[in-house]
């Protein structure tokens, strides 16, 4: 009952038709800087947080807007991923596993609105877990200290080489790439530089989204290029757009399953949507078996992946909220406004200023349903762009997206980086090699080192530190036992198919 | 159709270039991503300059991450020196980075330093259920086994985070710095988690990344870094009255280039001395947990080369630097 009253308190000030209004701004806003490549959530909120001063919007005003921005954000990325097969945001890369090639049978369409039901089903459900269970929630983060998280790390990892469906050792490289480039960078153990050269631009590691424009976006100028437009679902016929209630039907334990597992992924600081995505897609993967067809257009390849980053989107709220550690970029943007409107978040929000986290609570409720509404029948004009002649569209959207990268940076170097990396894109693709573990490994590879050599200070170096708690040994367990084990025990388990010409 | 990607490219170029260029109004660059200290600094001593009316324009904030704040040191160092429309966010950890060398060999006298108006005084703080009561035993106890407690704090090894128990150990005489246990991770918050979860046995960072955590009661303060006990938080006492004379405050402040005109330095010098002394600003440095630290002006420069001169000798003390 306490709950109702709050949420109510929570209503009465988020619910006005001027807040309305900014919801429904802040939604088409979110949406479009999601879909842009080169510009994620985290760069569109700090983007607008200007814009919040200068209209002179109070605080809760101004988090309706932000927060419509953030889940705009979350829903606006999958548009790229699905039609372009370019990421909008990190999150959104796995949606364009099965997205893409969905587009490419001519249901984009269908992808699109499955996908829109299902970042709604994921941030509902988020929100109402947020609602209900923030203040316990916020003890977990007090399980996770350096070997837990190089656990969860490790198993995100065991999955990578599962990724590709035909070659895994390909899979295995390709992370591989990744976990180096994932190296460069000041050190955080040491203070000192790696793979630097001297050079400042890389004092800071590789960003993920000029990774990811120039491994998608830009290498796809180049197959552009090279194939005149064949091969690109650009100019595909298109089925009629009609809501593909079947496919949301038969994909409806997908979207709840990866809406509990995108949650938990958010509530840890330090996992984030992206992970939540991730895990949410191979766990989806494992469960569906080789029948399960992922990676070749199938529609809870699609449902999996978007309920578990907006779940994720949601469950970053957490710790943000109650501990005042941001779980993903984003939040961390979402912070700084708190702090900047004079609300300091921290284990102490909830009692003293209720109407703040009751009002934010309210504002991505309506946020949520506005997405739905807006984003369900707008689907029939995302489609149209594919219509677009393909040497506007893409050298558009790269264009924007080169904006977006300098805006973020204001320095060219990141630009020419981007290149480079459209340059080695293209250069695995045409080797067969998935690009989606390069970017994978670049963002666990971090972490996962950071982790580990954090265990080894505090243990002395001790390895058995790793196993300590029963958290660490069950993450272990599962990632052995899930991933690791059954490519080894392929051969004994089942006969392997002999290769024939 | 075409109509709705003109429009989204449209929005696009319309947000970015909205962002990069704002007519002549002027820029604060924030050298780190949105979120962080500096961030905090241009947004907020910008939108207070705005609202006391001290500017005409809101003045737009630009994030520039790279280098620990290098990239944009170098940006206004090499391509901006003469931008009269130009303020940088600065903190402890610009002078700690630039006496440690690790802006590339640029040097504290190729910006000028307007000033500061406000710092958070650093903190050393464990968990409530701690075994340690006040500094001495925590320095003792590491000084009789250094293995037995791990600090947690939100800068990289040899950041300004890690030197605040280092420059405590030195007083109780333990040279051995190198055996100090020290983890840096994403932040003072993650680094409270990571000692109310009982993985560190203590955490070093500011006074603001621990003002939540001591209202819920999840940790205690042992000892607050700055001369005097802070306003607000007067049960807390300060290392130098439990013998350990100790002062680290990180300071909030703002650099321009070098090359503007003495007019421009004080027209900006006299901006921030509006800010800080307007009732918003007080207001924000509460909320904010910042203790008053008011330095605006000429004798500012002289505050940096001396703080600079000290870190430096410091760090070659313990090794971070050579």
């Amino acid at each position: 009952m306490e709950i109702l009253n709050n949420l109510a308190l929570g209503f009465s000030i988020a619910l006005s038709p001027y807040t309305l209004m900014l919801a429904v701004v802040g939604c088409f806003i979110g949406t479009i800087i999601g879909a842009l490549p080169g510009l994620g959530p985290s760069n569109g909120v700090a983007i607008l947080i200007p814009i919040t001063f200068t209209l002179g919007l109070d605080a809760t005003s101004a988090l309706v807007l932000m927060t419509s921005v953030y889940y705009g954000a979350m829903y606006g990325g999958r548009i790229s991923s699905i039609l372009l097969n370019i990421p909008g945001d990190e999150p959104a890369l796995m949606t364009t596993l099965d997205g893409y090639p969905m587009a490419k049978q001519g249901k984009a369409g269908n992808a699109l609105v499955l996908s829109g039901v299902a970042s709604f089903v994921g941030a509902f459900l988020a929100t109402i877990g947020l609602l209900l269970l923030a203040p316990i929630l916020a003890r977990v983060a007090y399980l996770f200290g350096p070997a837990e998280y190089f656990a969860l790390y490790l198993l995100a990892f065991c999955t990578l080489g599962g990724m590709a469906s035909n070659n895994q050792a390909k899979a295995a490289i390709a992370s591989c790439i990744g976990l180096g480039i994932a190296m460069i960078g000041l050190d955080n153990n040491s203070g000192l530089p790696r793979f630097t050269f001297g050079n400042l631009h890389l004092m800071d590691g590789i960003d993920f989204l000029v990774a990811i424009v120039g491994l998608f976006a830009i290498a796809e100028v180049f197959f552009f290029i090279e194939g005149h437009g064949k091969s690109s679902s650009i100019g595909v016929k298109l089925d009629k757009v009609t809501v593909p209630w079947r496919e949301i039907y038969i994909t409806r334990w997908t979207m709840l399953r990866a809406s509990a597992v995108g949650f938990v992924a958010g509530i840890l600081p330090g996992a984030g949507a992206s992970l939540g995505s991730f895990l949410a897609y191979m766990s989806e993967k494992s469960i569906a078996g080789k029948d399960g067809g992922f990676g070749t257009g199938v529609p809870k390849g699609v449902a999996a992946p978007e309920a578990g980053n907006n779940a994720a989107a949601g469950g970053a709220l957490v710790p943000m909220l109650t501990l005042g550690v941001p779980g993903s970029g984003t939040t961390a943007v979402l912070l700084a406004l708190l702090m900047t409107l004079n609300i300091t978040p921290g284990p102490t929000l909830f009692t003293d200023r209720p109407e703040v986290v009751w009002g934010l609570i309210a504002s991505l409720l309506i946020a949520n349903v506005v997405l739905l509404l807006m984003n369900v029948p707008m689907v029939k004009v995302f489609v149209r762009i594919l219509q677009v002649p393909a040497w506007v569209l893409l050298p558009g959207v790269t264009m924007v997206s080169f904006v977006g990268i300098y805006s973020l940076s204001g320095s060219y170097f990141d630009l020419l980086l981007m290149v480079a990396f459209g340059v080695l894109g293209y250069v695995l693709r045409k080797l067969d090699v998935p690009t989606v573990p390069v970017i994978l490994g670049i963002l666990l590879g971090r972490h996962m080192e950071d982790a580990l050599r954090r265990a080894m200070v505090i243990a002395d170096g001790d390895l058995m530190y790793l196993f300590s708690s029963s958290i660490s040994i069950g993450l272990w367990i599962a990632a052995v036992a899930g991933f690791v084990a059954p490519t080894f025990l392929r051969g004994v388990l089942t006969k392997p198919q002999r290769v024939t010409d | 159709m075409k109509s709705s990607f003109k429009k989204s490219i449209a929005a696009g170029v319309l947000l970015s270039v909205g962002f990069i260029s704002n007519g002549n109004a002027a820029e604060c660059i924030a050298p780190a991503n949105p979120g962080g200290g500096w961030d905090f600094t241009c947004r907020t001593i910008g939108k207070i300059m705005h609202d006391i009316g001290a500017v005409d324009k809101p003045i737009q904030v630009t994030n520039m991450a790279g280098g620990g704040g290098g990239l944009a040191y170098g940006h206004v160092v090499t391509e901006r020196s003469e931008d009269a429309d130009l303020i940088v966010a600065a903190s402890s950890a610009t002078a700690t980075r630039l006496a440690q060398n690790a802006y590339a060999g640029m040097t504290a006298d190729q910006v000028r330093f307007v000033g500061a108006i406000g710092a958070d005084p650093g903190v050393i703080v464990v968990g409530k259920d701690s075994e340690f009561q006040d500094l001495g035993q925590l320095l003792n106890a590491i000084k009789d086994d250094p293995s037995s407690v791990t600090f947690a704090g939100g800068s990289a090894v040899g950041g300004f985070d890690h030197l605040k128990p280092l420059m405590l150990l030195q007083r109780v005489g333990f040279d051995d710095i190198t055996k100090v246990k020290y983890i840096g991770v994403d932040g003072g918050a993650d680094a409270i988690t990571q000692t109310v979860g009982g993985f560190t046995q203590a955490m070093t960072g500011d006074m603001s990344e621990i003002v939540g955590f001591l209202k819920s009661g999840d940790v205690r303060a042992l000892a607050v870094l700055t001369e005097e006990r802070v306003p607000g938080f007067d049960d807390i006492p300060t290392a130098k009255e439990q013998g350990f004379d100790v002062v680290a405050v990180n300071w909030r402040g703002l650099y321009i280039p070098k090359g503007v005109s003495d007019d421009t330095f004080n027209m900006w010098a006299e901006r921030l001395q509006k800010v800080a002394d307007s009732a918003e600003w007080k207001e924000a440095m509460v909320a904010n947990g910042l203790a008053p630290f008011t330095k605006v002006g000429g004798d500012f420069q002289g505050y940096i080369d001396q703080v600079v001169g000290e870190v430096r000798q410091l760090s070659k003390d313990i090794g971070v630097i050579q």
